[in-house]
């Protein structure tokens, strides 16, 4: 046994080193290819493990919406994306990405070192579990009367929050549809194109 | 589109044949039982168009237009938003605050029909909502390509 684990606390602890240790590398294989349709692969599957590893912490509703849109819809749309540039990415001289290393050591010291400050996971006495969570979680069988307490607190008590959300998934697709078009139009166009030439 | 000749995804179309009304489904479960259990409007709007997704790899993007138009995807979009924001200006109408489920129906203290229903509306609308921009997005990207060969890869 390792020290400060036994059974089922060190089954966990070795899921999450190795789901994270997974996360590592993927995200090493992202940085370092150049093919655009394995980058998109690669990080649909990042959005899987992570999924996972949110299960492994509980968090389910928030596992299911890294499923539902990182790995489905974000890849799909990412593949389509890449369908309209080209099929690699420019290889960049090492000297140009001396900088952005530093920046990106430089950022994940300082959140490790910000983790030591962190109250331990699943800790009731933590800010996250004492002032507005618990008042959420005693209150919401006698206001709301939903049984999965997500759910009251993203429609209900958060009910701005969830607007401002679908707004601005609102207006995400109109920016889309503002640089790109509806996509019919652009569709019969090429199909057009194709029988002039022909 | 593919001839006979060229027809080698055979076996991709006779299995997304059956599965993509289970996505549906399956996404209708997890909207309808997002009170319940993990789930909502968010992620039922995406398992959604997931599924319209899938057709249109499959089976190419000019029938996926013809099922589910674009001008209905951009359409769905603005009317989901209008029920969200809807529910709020009900409740302003209903002398309550902005998205105050309380005072939909004008119930006692107490009462959960206003929470209840108010929360199945706004997320009916979120459906609506992420539903339709997503489609629409995907739309917008895909109208661009016609086809996609297998060399393009």
């Amino acid at each position: 046994m390792i020290a400060g684990y036994s059974g089922a606390d060190l089954a966990i602890a070795l899921i999450n080193v190795l789901l994270l240790g997974l996360l590592f590398v993927i995200g090493v294989a992202i940085a370092r290819m150049r093919s655009l349709f394995a980058i998109v692969m690669l990080s649909g599957i990042y959005s899987l493990i992570s999924a996972t590893w949110f299960v492994a912490l509980d968090a389910v509703d928030v596992a299911f919406t890294e499923a539902a849109v990182g790995a489905g819809i974000s890849t799909a749309l990412l593949l389509g994306a890449m369908l309209l540039t080209a099929r690699t990415a420019k290889p960049e001289p090492f000297a140009r990405s001396i900088v952005p290393i530093l920046v990106v050591i430089a950022t994940g010291a300082m959140l490790v070192y910000a983790t030591i400050d962190l109250p331990a996971f699943g800790d009731p006495d933590s800010p996250a579990n004492t002032y507005v969570g618990t008042d959420y979680l005693e209150r919401t069988p006698q206001e709301i009367a939903v049984p999965n307490i997500v759910t009251a607190v993203l429609a209900s008590y958060r009910g701005f929050d969830t607007l401002g959300e679908t707004g601005v998934v609102f207006t995400a697709a109109l920016a889309v549809i503002l640089l790109l078009g509806f996509g019919e139009r652009s569709l019969s166009a090429t199909f057009n194109r194709k029988k002039d030439k022909k | 589109m593919a001839g006979p000749r060229t027809d080698h995804h055979v076996i991709l179309r006779v299995v997304a044949k059956p599965l993509i009304p289970i996505i549906a489904l399956f996404a209708l479960y997890v909207h309808f039982h997002g009170d319940y259990s993990p789930g909502g409007g968010f992620q039922a709007g995406v398992i959604i168009v997931v599924a319209v997704v899938l057709y249109a790899l499959i089976f190419g993007i000019t029938p996926a237009m013809r099922a589910v138009p674009p001008v209905f995807a951009r359409s769905l979009a603005a009317l989901g938003f209008i029920i969200f924001a809807g529910v709020g200006v009900w409740a302003l109408i209903m002398g309550g605050n902005f998205l105050d489920y309380d005072v939909l129906f004008n119930e006692e203290p107490g009462g959960h029909m206003g929470q209840h229903y108010g929360i199945i509306a706004v997320e009916v609308g979120v459906l609506f909502a992420v539903a339709g921009s997503m489609l629409s997005i995907f739309y917008a990207f895909a109208g661009r390509v016609t086809e996609i060969k297998d060399e393009d890869w």
